[in-house]
């Protein structure tokens, strides 16, 4: 009979004990973000697909080296470059020189394992992971990422 | 046409109207609720705060098709949910608001609303058996059998409480309540200690009663998919739902008036139907905390708490409090 009624108040305590929570839980505050309207920054260490880095002229520091395009394992990057003439000043006279020029830097998404090789293998600190997430398609062409031009668009 | 007639149909359609909007808008309070407790803001899309939401399920709802399954009762699945509803609409007419807002005052209107709750239980089992569903037979097997062991200690608990007022009219016992809450029936009285226990008990029954988790057996969605509606889509469901937040109001109504005094006021002010609206949105808030906060209970466990826990508990009120009113 003892047990009986320890039960049932032992039972009633542990559901008022219950209820105390959930009403302290529904004056808290919301916890969820409403994701289209509202994002969270992502954090530090997060790999998203690789971006070009900018000198503070606003051109990529790339040389078009071609290291990271070496290193990568599943040959998912492409670069081409050109050769340009520019004037420096030497010892007071004027002297042309030559310098790689980066035209193309096009990152295949749909192999890419974000294994970060190329961000490792670069020598300049030209290359570098992003931190875009929103990326959905219904078609593969819209992962062979134009780097150059997400670059210039992020200037603009 | 005659006065009556005309009153009565009256009465019917603002009962109708105020059922469909308390459902419509306990869903979007539910919703809200359930969604402030596990810390999310809940549906906010649709107009301000959300309150868009009910009207575009509504158009939702209506604008379906209903679809009979394959091999299913047709008459009785068309009847089930109409069963569900009507009941629910019908015990709204002699629910007093206030002593002047009452659709037809009756003598017996706690004997009237009980007979018609019983017909809820008699919706379910038309539901899971005439839509040829598996589930839907298990559901209404559960729910038949939590129905009936659950309504025992609530009409002991009832008995005790017309015992006290000596009238099975529902505005009578809200009367006898009047003048503050000393002279409510949840306060323990020298002829009657134990009604805080009766309070819970009757509290717990109409949780059972309606349905309501933790006691939700009868649409358990983890092991029944839907339960007794699983085949119903459209209105059909629409009607089920109406049906059960409809139920809630006049749980909800019943509490206040039994034991919270009905219109009365705590202090003995101002008594009047805010007090009574107040009084069952209040309930009704405890009816949504309460089924976010526990899990569902098991088929065992319910029955197992109604036959060994309130049934001897509420007739040991009946029998003391019988006793002590011959005393007192």
């Amino acid at each position: 009979m003892g047990a009986y009624f320890n039960e049932i108040f032992r039972g009633l305590q542990s559901l008022c004990i219950g209820l105390g929570i959930t009403f302290k839980e529904f004056f808290q505050p919301v916890v969820t973000v409403p994701y289209p309207y509202k994002t969270i920054k992502m954090s530090e260490r997060y790999r998203g697909h690789t971006e070009l880095v900018e000198d503070e002229s606003g051109n990529p520091k790339c040389v078009a080296c071609g290291m990271c395009q070496r290193a990568c394992p599943s040959q998912s990057i492409s670069l081409a470059s050109k050769s340009v003439e520019y004037e420096v000043e030497v010892k007071g006279e004027m002297k042309t020189k030559k310098k790689k020029v980066l035209t193309k830097y096009e990152l295949n998404f749909t192999t890419c394992s974000l294994c970060g090789q190329c961000v490792e293998s670069c020598n300049f600190g030209a290359v570098t992971f992003s931190k875009d997430y929103n990326l959905a398609s219904f078609r593969k062409e819209d992962f062979h990422f134009d780097l150059l031009n997400r670059l210039k668009e992020r200037n603009s | 046409m005659s006065l009556t007639v005309l009153n009565a149909i009256i009465a019917v359609v603002i009962a109708i109207g105020f059922a469909a909007l308390n459902a419509a808008y306990l869903v979007w309070a539910e919703r809200r609720g359930a969604g402030r407790i596990q810390r999310r803001p809940g549906p906010n899309v649709n107009g301000p705060l959300g309150l868009l939401q009910p009207p575009a399920d509504g158009i939702k709802l209506m604008t379906k098709q209903l679809v009979i399954p394959g091999g299913a009762d047709k008459a009785l699945f068309m009847v089930a949910p109409v069963l569900a509803m009507a009941p629910a609409i019908m015990s709204f007419v002699t629910i007093p608001f206030s002593d002047m807002i009452v659709a037809h005052s009756m003598n017996i209107g706690v004997l009237m609303i009980f007979a018609f709750a019983s017909l809820g239980g008699m919706a379910i089992l038309l539901a899971g058996w005439g839509s040829r569903n598996k589930y839907g037979v298990m559901a209404s097997v559960r729910a038949v059998s939590q129905n009936i062991s659950y309504e025992v200690p609530m009409l002991i608990t009832v008995i005790t409480i017309v015992m006290m007022t000596g009238s099975l009219d529902l505005k009578d016992i809200a009367t006898s309540q009047a003048g503050g809450i000393w002279n409510w029936n949840i306060v323990p009285s020298l002829s009657a200690p134990l009604m805080p226990v009766a309070f819970l008990i009757f509290f717990t029954c109409s949780l059972a009663e309606t349905n309501r988790a933790p006691f939700d057996l009868g649409e358990a969605e983890s092991e029944l998919v839907a339960g007794f509606h699983t085949e119903y889509g459209s209105m059909g469901f629409g009607l089920f739902f109406m049906g059960e937040y409809a139920n809630i109001v006049i749980g909800a109504s019943l509490i206040t008036i039994l034991f919270l005094g009905g219109w009365g006021c705590p202090l003995g002010l101002f008594p009047g139907v805010w007090w009574f609206l107040l009084k069952i949105y209040v309930l009704i808030f405890s009816f949504i905390w309460i089924r976010w906060t526990f899990p569902r209970t098991t088929i065992y466990g319910l029955l197992n708490l109604s036959w060994k826990i309130l049934i001897p508990i509420s007739l040991f009120n009946l029998l003391l409090t019988a006793g002590l009113l011959k005393v007192f």
